[in-house]
């Protein structure tokens, strides 16, 4: 069984998303933007989980595998997670959105679990 | 001197023309062109110089139907086919278009009986929704630049998401009763995380998730001198008491305040009660002191197609066109609640990405059925549509009009022509051939 934990999941604009969106959405900076989940340093340490491992994020509504790297700083405080805005946070809302017209994309709660090292690059 | 300058090298230069990346519409950016690619933005912030410098023409046909390249003619009429014979259609997105576009999509949204939706619901349609039920004690961006000596910004960003909110408007501008610009303002950050906008920030209030409503009426209580629980206080917002108190001394100390709200608010549970909250604070401060708020709105033009569908309908987003009478019903009639629900049979989208962007169940129901989109960027919604339409880039290519998020009207100056048609000018071919389809129009000779 992987190591599992339980978070609150920010996700938010960023400026490297943004600028992805005018460079394309296909292009390598905004799928990284994307697909890059920030954790504190703590919490890191206290999973064991080094920069570029990989984890599973699982909401009430999907999941998603996405690589870790640390907050900057005390930007985060420990137990939440902040992703940019994109395909991957979205697969975590529910389609409900409370009489509202919006989905709840904010304050999400998931289980993450640990997957481990990002795979090795092939070479030659 | 006038707009546009050409030095005879080749290097054209047109002088301030208008970002429409995000809502601040910045309208002073200088930009140097050369055939067709902008090399140079200069003012511009680094959201706005990508998107000028990454909008060249693209060697991409102008309109693909099921995934291949067809004549506009071909894409136009299939669109127009798709639209007149649906039962439940959707027209989507519009908030990165001129406003001249979304009128003539509320239009063919008008002549099918479709929905009307855009972008705003699933941004600050929340706040739009409290709107209706609080007001909204507002003032252009203009007046927060020359009065606002208490800035607060709660649940939002500008630092990414609108980095010359600060310098241009919001906090470094020396204004008419502000001589020593920063120095005389105070800045409060109010958020889960310590943002970037956190570090330029006086006083930081780091609020636990998904509890800004219960802050906002702590504020609205302690606004009025209310008894409270300090330890519940403390306990149901992750801020000591003290704290909050601290902030009202100072927000009725103000001479000129003001609150912008983000997503932070009307994406988290609670949303509308959320924005409704923030608003009331507003307006009871004003017992006190003078207090504005405004949403920090996100798109370049978000704020014009909630001007627009108003003036069309009478309501800012999520109406139902299919009675021959608008009605608006936020859930009902949301784009992301009728794709999740399987409801809609078609769909228009302009200029947005739900299919990067809605819920699970909605983008597997968008995928499932007929649709148009309109983008100058390849993406995952243009990838999937039954007709995709290339087109020119608003503001780049296109003129036309935008709303700055503090609903001011800005006119577009165009850096270069586009081989590419606008959406403009595709929307009305569109309309033009729905109304032919429906016999509310004679079919022209040599269609139908």
């Amino acid at each position: 069984m992987p190591l599992a934990d339980s978070f609150i999941l920010i996700p938010g604009r960023t400026s490297k998303q943004g600028v992805g969106i005018s460079e394309g959405k296909f292009q390598s900076g905004y799928q990284e933007e994307i697909h890059a989940l920030q954790m504190t340093s703590h919490d890191m340490q206290r999973l064991g989980i080094a920069t570029g491992d990989r984890v599973r994020l699982i909401s009430e509504w999907g999941s998603i595998e996405v690589a870790v790297v640390p907050s900057k700083g005390d930007e985060l405080p420990v137990g939440i997670l902040f992703i940019a805005y994109g395909d991957l946070s979205s697969r975590l809302m529910g389609g409900d959105t409370h009489g509202s017209g919006m989905p709840t994309s904010k304050g999400i709660d998931v289980r993450l679990e640990v997957m481990g090292c990002p795979t090795p690059k092939t070479t030659g | 001197m006038s707009d546009t300058e050409d030095n005879g090298l080749s290097l054209k230069i047109v002088r301030d023309a208008t970002c429409t990346f995000c809502g601040c519409v910045c309208d002073d950016i200088d930009l140097h062109v050369q055939g067709h690619k902008i090399v140079e933005a200069k003012r511009a912030c680094v959201l706005g110089t990508a998107w000028f410098l990454n909008h060249e023409i693209e060697d991409r046909p102008s309109c693909l139907v099921e995934g291949q390249p067809a004549p506009l003619a071909d894409g136009i009429e299939r669109a127009a086919q798709i639209l007149a014979t649906a039962r439940y259609p959707l027209i989507y997105g519009l908030s990165d278009t001129t406003c001249e576009s979304q009128r003539v999509a509320v239009s063919i949204g008008d002549w099918i009986g479709g929905l009307v939706d855009t972008t705003t619901s699933v941004c600050h349609g929340p706040s739009g929704m409290a709107f209706q039920n609080v007001g909204e004690v507002t003032a252009t961006l203009g007046e927060v630049r020359n009065r606002g000596d208490m800035i607060i910004f709660w649940g939002s960003n500008p630092a990414e998401s609108h980095p010359r909110h600060f310098t241009k408007y919001s906090l470094m501008p020396k204004g008419m009763f502000l001589p020593n610009g920063r120095k005389d303002r105070t800045c409060v950050v109010v958020d889960v995380r310590k943002t970037k906008s956190a570090k330029a920030a006086d006083i930081f209030i780091p609020i636990k998730p998904r509890k800004d409503f219960e802050a906002l009426w702590t504020l609205r209580a302690l606004a009025q001198d209310l008894p409270l629980d300090g330890d519940l206080v403390e306990r149901e917002t992750g801020v000591a008491i003290a704290v909050w108190q601290d902030l009202m001394v100072r927000m009725k100390k103000a001479r000129y305040g003001v609150i912008f709200f983000g997503m932070g608010l009307t994406m988290t549970r609670g949303k509308h009660a959320n924005s409704e909250a923030l608003l009331a604070l507003t307006r009871d401060m004003n017992r006190y002191t003078r207090f504005v708020c405004k949403p920090n709105r996100g798109h370049g033009n978000v704020t014009g197609a909630d001007n627009v569908v108003s003036w069309r309908t009478g309501y800012p987003f999520g109406v139902n066109l299919a009675r021959g009478y608008p009605r608006f019903n936020p859930g009902e009639y949301t784009a992301s609640d009728v794709l999740a629900r399987r409801e809609a049979d078609a769909a228009m989208i302009i200029a947005s990405d739900p299919m990067a962007n809605f819920s699970q169940p909605a983008r597997e129901h968008l995928a499932s059925i007929p649709y148009i989109a309109f983008d100058p960027k390849e993406t995952p919604t243009t990838r999937h549509a039954t007709v995709a339409f290339n087109v020119a880039t608003y503001g780049i290519n296109v003129p036309g009009t935008v709303y700055r998020m503090d609903d001011v009207p800005i006119p577009l100056r165009p850096a270069f022509e586009s081989p590419l048609p606008s959406d403009f000018d595709v929307l009305q071919g569109i309309e033009k051939r729905v109304r032919e389809l429906l016999g509310i129009v004679p079919a022209a000779a040599g269609t139908g």
